[in-house]
């Protein structure tokens, strides 16, 4: 939130963060003030399916990482025909069934740190998203998902949903258009695969948090086996500002299939990490400037564009326009634009290993390749760091990695091990460093013989 | 299957899709799971966490093959075991493509990474999934450095099942079984990531509710590793080692497959056997940890005749001389004449009562059949050992007896819409019927339960309780709620009922009339093995083989026929307890027992007191018992597993089993140590009718069924049973009228609801020491108004009559109702609630105990 008084986006208006340097900004009162709450009106003016097709024409993705058109995933949710009705053979259908809408605020990636300031400076922005949104699928129940150890955004968001029940924003027949909406805000239990939708889902019924098994998806089968929509704080807190400002409005920010405004979220070996948001495509050549330059001046060595589950970058990557598309190309992803930024007195191979680390704490256990990869990677990586690696440990990490990476059953495999791969691709050498001097595999005790 | 290439493909049959797997095109059903396809082409894709009951859960990633579809390949290896088939779809399995080839062997290279080497020691070796896919798809050397993980062991689950944590591959078979299919979910994962872990509550937090279950053996047979490992079975041998023999349940008309492994002339494990129309893959742990009682010290194995007032082993020929002896006169009243309470002569006693008992194969029931008619001459024969009326000989007649399994079967129970229990609690009374329910009511069947109180099975089935006090069941199927009535008059629905329907006078009409007025098809559950054929085999006074009455002269014409005689007894026999009573009462000369525990019966002491009194008694038995101790000829008969024969389930379908060990052959004519041949009781009963003049023609089984088979059975048209309840016998004030409930209770006076539980002690435990430990602890449940009436508190022990205490626990019963087990396992032996005169619907006296004038008997296991 150390936005720079001298940074002026081009050709943006803050979207997302505009309110965030005020005081209080995190009031009914303040959000108010600067225009809070009339998207919704414009939207209880629309016709639900009209909402639908304005995000779907806004060209909106999804910000939790993957990039799903978040029009298109509302779109899935199925709904009655006009006019039909449920008869004996359709009642259990999932279009008569209720509809739920479910934010993804579980944000706990190393590095990924925009929802919660965004939940603590506007989490009006957030509700307002969420009216629109369960107004566009027709849901009348929405639950916030939300990590369980940020309580002092949790504490903001409560506060937040009473106040916008008490201005009747919330609660039945909302402002006389018929539309009903509770909110719940659910905090979680400390585990990061509850971030991954399908176990984000058991855990709020009450369940052990695991993956679950794809079909049947969460828009036909979701929360209580009835369609849902899992959508991240950012994507729903950007939907207010499409509906006040239209899709070209929207579209003039960002690149033609990853348009609009995104939170940057710097850290690391910067002279002023914080929230930078930007138009989608911006480049770390020009996120760098905005931050006033490397730390100390100390050149880059490497960074992810997206988080611990993007693969590296490094000082080759300083003009790759950090969209969807952009961040692929190169050989990354955007991921949460979570970028962290490590200059040349970082070794490679150790924020390998405490990444790994992170992975092997976090997995769920579900799957043996995540399970079991993450545990026996971590354990390579912890021995290379003490200096007994060999260099048949970096072919095995590299074929272990490629065991786990589309082999385990959600993603938090296969971003546990794009740090090793690419760590491995970019700085090989370091690896063989730590390697010198060590005896060949053929003469060391190997596991199963002790 | 080779095609001439100008040749055109046979067109998609209807409800399939075609694709190619490993370049073969095979058609498959819509919704099949690939790794079935792949089964049906012969092509072996490893997996773990795949198992065809269970409903897919992905989690090994073992079985990862390569997919395309619609002309592009998948990204990623997709698990064959979540990914059903699609038209047009490309499949490469590991026998075609190197990606599918290494991703198995990476999942397998991480699953042994940890998993310890101890396959020499491991019960699971030389029968293990995890051995022989190691061997298909995994590396021979490993290439890793750290340590593997390890955890105490081993972790007991229950007394039966133990948990080797540091081998389990976290494939959640045993997790997904509690869940879905035994509905007992106390097993669960804990922890995450390379900590997780399989565990109980008690094991999580040392402390919490045991794992109970009647089928957590089923986790041991289904874990594809050797973390689940059985108790019993621990370190006793290898797989290689044992014998594998197919065998049937002998413990209930469940009628499970099962699989015997033996050596040395014993079983070692009994296995569920795969029977996918009766007991799928499962098998309920009665049936699995209960085959040691062949080993008991009180087994029969040399015939025995009472010299002196003592048992003493003879040769047979002396044995079967002495009781064909005996029997002949006391059949034909031979005996001293009596003298009369005036000093008057009367006649002597007269005739021979036969009581099997109903644990008999169909042959052997068969045997006692002929016996009571042509050796003894007489129709008083009767199987029932336990409560019985005349009300449901006619029951069985109209409704059970030659009826097929195209009536109602497992596969009718898991379509029907509506299923209604009626005087059954499957779980506790017929465990594979429960599973099959519960997986019928998964599936949206609603099984509603007349009962008295919401049951385990009752939840797990759905929750649907019809709430009946005792003895009103007859008045609640006559008024059920109308919408249960409609749901029952739609096709498919199925009104089951248990034997202890007998114990309420009207229940069995009840039922008939409710099949007659809703169409709903009506099976008979019966607990022991042997009922169901005891009925088609006429081993009851009223019925003859096929179900033929007795009283048709017809049927008996017919009968007596292919027996070669002129003509059979035409006067309906005795049932158990007449003959008992005549027994008792100076009428009845001698009776015949075959496997019959007096505990069991209805009145225990009135059979204590018949068998004092009787002239002869003639007992066919395994083991030494209460019959023995009154027997003048004990003639030792063998126990399924040393036998052939056939039982007949619930269902009427023959489960016919040959010889697990064959006593007679050579070496391993041992029986837990002893050597002996003992003989089917169709043999020794065709040998005793020799001695009698009589021939039976049932020297093996394989005779006996040819000829019931030539018998054949009649056609039988579902009636309403004919003999009209009498009246609820109120003379003796045991029984209530529904007026008297209106009133205010007496104090302390409730009515009594009971049944028996699964593993409640019974003979055939013997010798099984782990077993008990998950048997459910026997309780008295009553509800929470009531037992704040009588003074009860729960987790304390109330006095149920006068002697024996259960502790308190509540449940949803009916006002002024409790609920106590029929049979209370003690040290030493087991109280009966009939052996205190205490009956379903009886009044009962129930207090909190104090300082006590009699000793009180405390159940067994209970807190002192």
């Amino acid at each position: 939130m150390s936005e720079p008084e001298e940074y002026r986006p081009d050709p943006l208006t803050p979207v997302l963060t505009r309110r965030w340097l005020l005081p209080e900004s995190w009031t009914l009162r303040h959000y108010t003030e600067l225009g809070g709450y009339e998207a919704m009106r414009q939207a209880f003016a629309m016709a639900p399916a009209d909402l639908v097709s304005l995000v779907k024409d806004s060209g909106l993705r999804g910000r939790g990482g993957a990039g799903f058109p978040t029009g298109m995933k509302w779109s899935f949710i199925p709904q009655p025909k006009p006019g039909e009705e449920p008869t004996a053979a359709t009642e259990d259908a999932p279009q008569f069934k209720p509809k739920y809408l479910v934010i993804n605020a579980d944000e706990g990636e190393p590095g990924t740190c925009k929802d919660t300031p965004l939940m603590m400076a506007d989490p009006h922005s957030l509700i307002e998203g969420c009216i629109i949104t369960a107004f566009a699928i027709r849901a009348n129940f929405c639950a916030i998902y939300i990590r369980g150890e940020i309580v002092h955004a949790i504490r903001r968001l409560h506060f937040a949903v009473q106040e916008a029940y008490a201005a009747g924003h919330l609660g039945k027949d909302i402002h006389g258009s018929g539309f009903d909406l509770d909110i719940v805000v659910h905090a979680g239990a400390g585990a990061y695969i509850c971030g991954e939708e399908t176990a984000l889902l058991d855990s709020l019924e009450g369940r052990r948090g695991q993956p679950r098994l794809k079909p049947p998806f969460p828009a036909t089968a979701g929360l209580y086996a009835a369609p849902t929509v899992v959508n991240n704080v950012e994507t729903i807190a950007t939907v207010p500002s499409i509906v006040a400002g239209g899709k070209d409005w929207f579209r003039t920010m960002g690149r033609e299939r990853s348009p609009g405004p995104k939170i940057y979220s710097l850290s690391g070996h910067v002279e002023r990490p914080g929230q930078y948001e930007a138009p989608l495509g911006t480049t770390l050549r020009q996120l760098l400037e905005m931050a006033g330059g490397m730390k100390d001046g100390i050149p880059l060595k490497f960074w992810t564009p997206g988080g611990s589950s993007t693969p590296l970058f490094t000082d080759e990557h300083l003009d790759v326009p950090l969209d969807f598309e952009g961040a692929a190309e190169a050989g990354s992803m955007l991921g949460t634009t979570a970028v962290m930024i490590f200059n040349e007195t970082v070794s490679v191979p150790w924020a390998v290993m405490k990444w790994t680390e992170f992975y092997e704490h976090e997995s769920c256990g579900k799957c043996t390749p995540c399970r079991e990869g993450n545990y026996w990677l971590a354990g390579i990586l912890r021995r290379m760091n003490d200096g007994q690696g060999t260099e048949e440990d970096i072919d095995t990490l590299l074929d272990v990695c490629s065991n786990v990476l589309g082999r385990s059953f959600c993603a938090l495999g296969d971003g546990a091990v794009s740090p090793i791969t690419s760590g491995i691709k970019y700085f090989r050498q370091e690896f063989l460093d730590l390697c010198q001097a060590q005896p060949a595999a053929t003469d060391r005790v190997l596991a199963g013989a002790h | 299957m080779t095609q001439a290439p100008e040749q055109e493909a046979p067109p998609v049959p209807e409800g399939h899709v075609r694709l190619t797997i490993d370049g073969r095109t095979v058609d498959a059903p819509k919704g099949e799971i690939l790794i079935r396809t792949c089964e049906r082409l012969g092509i072996v894709v490893p997996r773990f966490c795949d198992h065809p009951l269970l409903e897919p859960a992905g989690a090994c990633r073992q079985c990862l093959v390569e997919v395309e579809m619609g002309g592009r390949p998948m990204p990623k290896p997709q698990a064959s075991c979540t990914m059903t088939v699609a038209d047009g779809m490309v499949v490469k399995t590991q026998v075609t493509s190197a990606v599918a080839d290494k991703a198995q062997q990476g999942v397998m290279e991480l699953l042994l990474i940890n998993h310890p080497l101890d396959c020499p020691i491991c019960d699971k070796g030389g029968e293990c999934p995890l051995q022989n896919q190691a061997m298909s798809s995994g590396r021979a050397e490993s290439r890793f450095h750290e340590h593997k993980r390890t955890f105490e062991k081993p972790l007991p689950i229950s007394d039966e099942v133990l948990l080797d944590r540091e081998r389990c591959v976290l494939c959640q078979r045993c997790t997904r079984f509690s869940d879905q299919i035994a509905g007992d979910p106390f097993i669960e994962l804990l922890e995450r990531g390379a900590h997780q872990q399989i565990g109980t509550e008690e094991t999580a937090w040392g402390a919490g509710e045991e794992f109970q279950s009647y089928f957590s053996g089923n986790t041991i047979q289904i874990c594809p590793v050797g973390a689940l490992t059985s108790a019993s079975y621990r370190f006793r041998s290898r797989p290689f080692d044992l014998v594998s023999t197919p065998g049937q349940c002998e413990h209930c008309a469940s009628g499970c497959s099962t699989r015997r492994d033996w050596r040395r002339g014993g079983v070692t494990r009994v296995l569920a056997g795969e029977e996918p129309t009766v007991n799928e893959e499962w098998l309920c742990d009665k049936g699995r940890f209960a085959f040691r009682y062949p080993a008991s010290p009180q087994r029969v194995l040399q015939p025995m005749v009472r010299e002196d007032g003592v048992l003493t082993p003879v040769p047979w020929v002396d044995a079967l001389e002495r009781a064909a002896t005996l029997l002949a006169g006391a059949r034909d009243g031979r005996g001293e004449p009596r003298t009369g309470e005036d000093g008057e002569e009367l006649a002597p006693k007269r005739g021979v009562g036969v009581l099997p008992g109903g644990r008999l194969t169909v042959e052997d029931a068969y045997a006692y059949a002929k016996f009571a008619r042509l050796a003894l001459h007489t129709n008083d024969v009767d199987q029932r050992a336990r409560a019985h009326s005349d009300e449901e000989l006619d029951f069985l007649a109209g409704h059970v007896a030659g009826v097929a399994p195209s009536h109602v079967s497992y596969a009718h129970l898991e379509a029907a819409r509506t299923v209604l229990c009626v005087a059954f609690d499957p779980e506790e009374e017929s465990p594979i019927v429960f599973l099959r329910l519960r997986k019928a009511a998964r599936h949206g069947t609603r099984v509603v339960h007349v009962g008295s109180w919401t049951t385990p099975a009752v939840v797990k089935t759905g929750g649907h309780l019809l709430a009946a006090v005792p003895g009103e069941e007859p008045a609640a199927l006559a008024d059920l709620p109308d919408d249960l009535a409609a749901a029952l008059a739609a096709p498919g629905a199925v009104v089951l009922v248990g034997e202890r329907a007998a114990e309420v006078p009207g229940l069995l009409t009840a039922v008939s009339e409710l099949g007659a007025r809703t169409g709903a098809r009506i099976a008979w559950v019966p607990r022991r093995a042997g009922e169901r054929g005891g009925v088609d085999a006429g081993a009851l006074p009223t019925l003859l083989p096929g179900a033929r009455r007795v009283d048709d002269a017809d049927a008996r014409e017919a009968v007596a026929a292919v027996w070669g005689v002129p003509s059979l007894p035409a006067a309906p026999g005795r049932d158990l307890t007449a003959m008992l009573t005549a027994a008792r009462d100076g009428e009845l000369a001698g009776l015949v027992l075959g496997g019959v525990e007096l505990a069991d019966l209805p009145d225990p002491d009135l059979a204590r007191a018949a068998l004092a009194e009787a002239d002869v008694v003639i007992s066919l038995e395994q083991v030494l018992s209460e019959v023995t101790e009154h027997a003048d000829v004990v003639l030792p008969v063998a126990p399924a597993v040393n036998r052939s024969g056939t039982y007949r389930n619930w269902e009427g379908r023959d489960r016919p089993f040959a010889t697990t060990i064959d006593p007679g052959q050579g070496g391993s004519g041992r029986v837990g140590g002893t050597a002996a041949v003992t003989l089917p009781d169709c043999r020794v009963l065709d040998s005793l009718a020799v001695e009698m003049d009589v021939d039976l023609f049932t020297q093996t089984p394989q005779a006996a069924a040819a000829e019931l088979a030539e018998l054949g059975t009649v056609a039988v048209t579902p009636s309403t049973p004919a003999t009209r309840p009498s009246s609820p016998d109120v003379s003796d004030g045991t029984r209530l009228t529904s007026d008297d409930s209106s009133g205010p209770p007496l104090t302390g006076r409730v009515r009594l609801a009971t049944w028996r539980q699964l593993i409640d002690g019974g003979a055939l435990l013997a010798e099984e020491t782990d077993l008990p430990g998950t048997a459910r602890p026997p309780r008295l449940r009553v509800a929470a108004g009531t037992a704040e009436r009588l003074g009860l508190v729960a987790g304390e022990p109330a006095r149920l009559g006068d002697t024996l205490d259960l502790v308190v626990e509540l449940a949803d019963l009916p006002a002024d109702v409790v609920w106590a087990p029929s049979h209370v396992p003690v040290p030493g032996g087991v109280v009966t609630l009939a052996g205190l005169g205490l009956g379903h619907g009886d009044l009962v006296d129930v207090a909190a105990p104090v300082a006590a004038a009699v000793a009180p008997v405390v159940a067994h296991g209970e807190p002192q």
